[in-house]
């Protein structure tokens, strides 16, 4: 249908030309003005206290501890309950965040720039690995973290990013491809980068050595510091194609670890919906996939856009991390995603596989004519709040959330 | 088909591509026959009504 060819051009275009640059770090009430008192963003399509998942439950009660909204945890459960508090997608806020994907107005957030189209994306900064606010832990080591990041880490990358002009993605992004990065369960490349990017900066703002010396520490000892960034370029790009009348491609995948959403192009801000499914993959020493809470975060936005899954070919020690096989498995996973993609992204290629750009556009048509779901490589979560995170894996898109699409846009362009 | 070419499709040994359903080439290989397996279902799974939607939607 030419019409539906049009308007998938075009979003293609946009996603292609977009223009992500780190560009600040600052508090989220300021980033969203619309974050009110009491409000919390997380992760996923909309889901309410009776319907969260495990963690989400224990990341709610920490940070509402965090921002003193509770005395304590069991007091931040029973307000929950009583719904004291305004329960929101990140999505709906131009923010996203990494599995529970907490965002609250006291927490510090990133700030992506599109200088192809001016919109800006925000996200927290990443915690580190292990027991964290995203994998739903919320005791008195992870909300002292959560407080540096806010009261030192926040602030000094802030006004280290904003003594220069930013630090264009793009550029950043496609070296870390050629070094072995998918951008999701395997950031180690770019982290290293953009440490390289920021250091200068950071050294020459710095209040004091010792607060340096940490937050030199805190970027180059963990080697996912990088996915929130990734994540929130991811949102920057994809946001301008929203909303383009006729086009088949997918603008976000998300999870709240209840229920996965996809939002398409040519249906404005919908959200389809299906049961989220469990991811397979490895644990750690001690865990089984008995403890395992189902699929979660917004971090699927990296997918989106063709990289995580999408790009395993381009790191294949990520495939053993996650237990999805072999180097010459991860180029498969690739080539697969290829499949139900509108095209490659020359930008953005994998030397391993003859250069082949990583597949971009997700098209719901391709997805359900093929019965390829879109491939995701995700952490994995205790399924009780206050743990952490257990494990690794790779996980399914539900196919229903894609039937349940392609009827809806098929409506939409007046097919019955 | 001539007798002939039924003759010597019979008399060499079988090279099969199997699309769809694996189990069917597993029964293939567990008897030794040399099987490629596609991986390939219907469009919209089966479901006519997807089915018919993607066709309009092409």
């Amino acid at each position: 249908m030419q019409r539906i060819d049009d308007a998938n051009r075009q979003a293609m275009d946009r996603i292609l030309s977009a223009d992500p640059v780190l560009v600040d770090v600052i508090p989220a009430a300021e980033a969203i003005p619309t974050l009110q008192d009491r409000m919390i963003l997380h992760a996923g399509p909309p889901v309410d206290w009776e319907r969260m998942c495990g963690p989400m439950r224990g990341a709610v009660a920490g940070i509402a501890v965090f921002e003193g909204w509770a005395a304590d945890l069991q007091e931040a459960e029973a307000m929950a309950g009583a719904g004291a508090f305004d329960f929101q997608p990140n999505h709906h806020f131009d923010a996203v965040g990494p599995m529970t994907g907490m965002t609250t107005a006291g927490q510090w957030v990133m700030v992506v720039e599109n200088r192809r189209f001016g919109n800006r994306a925000y996200c927290t900064i990443n915690e580190g690995l292990g027991k964290v606010m995203r994998f739903g832990g919320n005791d008195a080591e992870v909300l002292d973290r959560l407080r540096w990041l806010r009261d030192s880490f926040g602030p000094a990358m802030g006004r280290a990013l904003r003594s220069g002009d930013g630090v264009p993605l793009k550029s950043l992004v496609a070296r870390g491809l050629s070094m072995g990065d998918e951008m999701h369960q395997r950031n180690v490349a770019c982290t290293g980068l953009m440490l390289r990017a920021l250091a200068p900066a950071l050294a020459a703002t710095a209040d004091d050595t010792a607060g340096l010396s940490k937050a030199l520490a805190f970027i180059g000892g963990n080697d996912q510091f990088f996915l929130n960034i990734a994540m929130t370029m991811g949102k920057a790009i994809m946001d301008p194609v929203r909303g383009i009348d006729g086009s088949s491609l997918v603008t976000a995948m998300s999870r709240n670890g209840t229920d996965f959403g996809i939002r398409v192009s040519g249906t404005g801000d919908t959200w389809f919906t299906a049961p989220v499914e469990m991811p397979e993959g490895l644990y750690f020493p001690g865990f089984t996939e008995a403890d395992a809470n189902p699929d979660m975060g917004d971090s699927t936005i990296v997918e989106t856009i063709g990289l995580g899954g999408f790009a395993m070919g381009a790191a294949p020690a990520v495939a053993g991390f996650v237990g999805a096989g072999s180097a010459s498995d991860a180029a498969n996973f690739t080539r697969a995603m290829g499949e139900i993609t509108y095209g490659d992204n020359p930008e953005w290629s994998i030397p391993g596989l003859d250069y082949l750009g990583v597949p971009t556009g997700i098209d719901i048509r391709l997805v359900v004519e093929t019965g390829l779901a879109p491939t995701i490589n995700t952490g994995i979560a205790h399924r009780e709040p206050g743990i952490g995170q257990v494990g690794a894996g790779v996980v399914r898109a539900p196919m229903a959330c894609f039937e349940a699409a392609l009827q809806a846009f098929a409506a939409s362009v007046g097919v019955a | 088909m001539s007798e002939n070419h039924v003759k010597s499709l019979l008399e060499t040994p079988l090279k099969v591509v199997n699309i769809g359903l694996e189990s069917f080439s597993e029964a293939l290989v567990e008897q030794g026959v040399e099987v490629v397996h596609l991986d390939w279902i219907p469009p919209g799974g089966g479901d006519p009504k997807l089915a018919d939607l993607l066709s309009k939607l092409e």
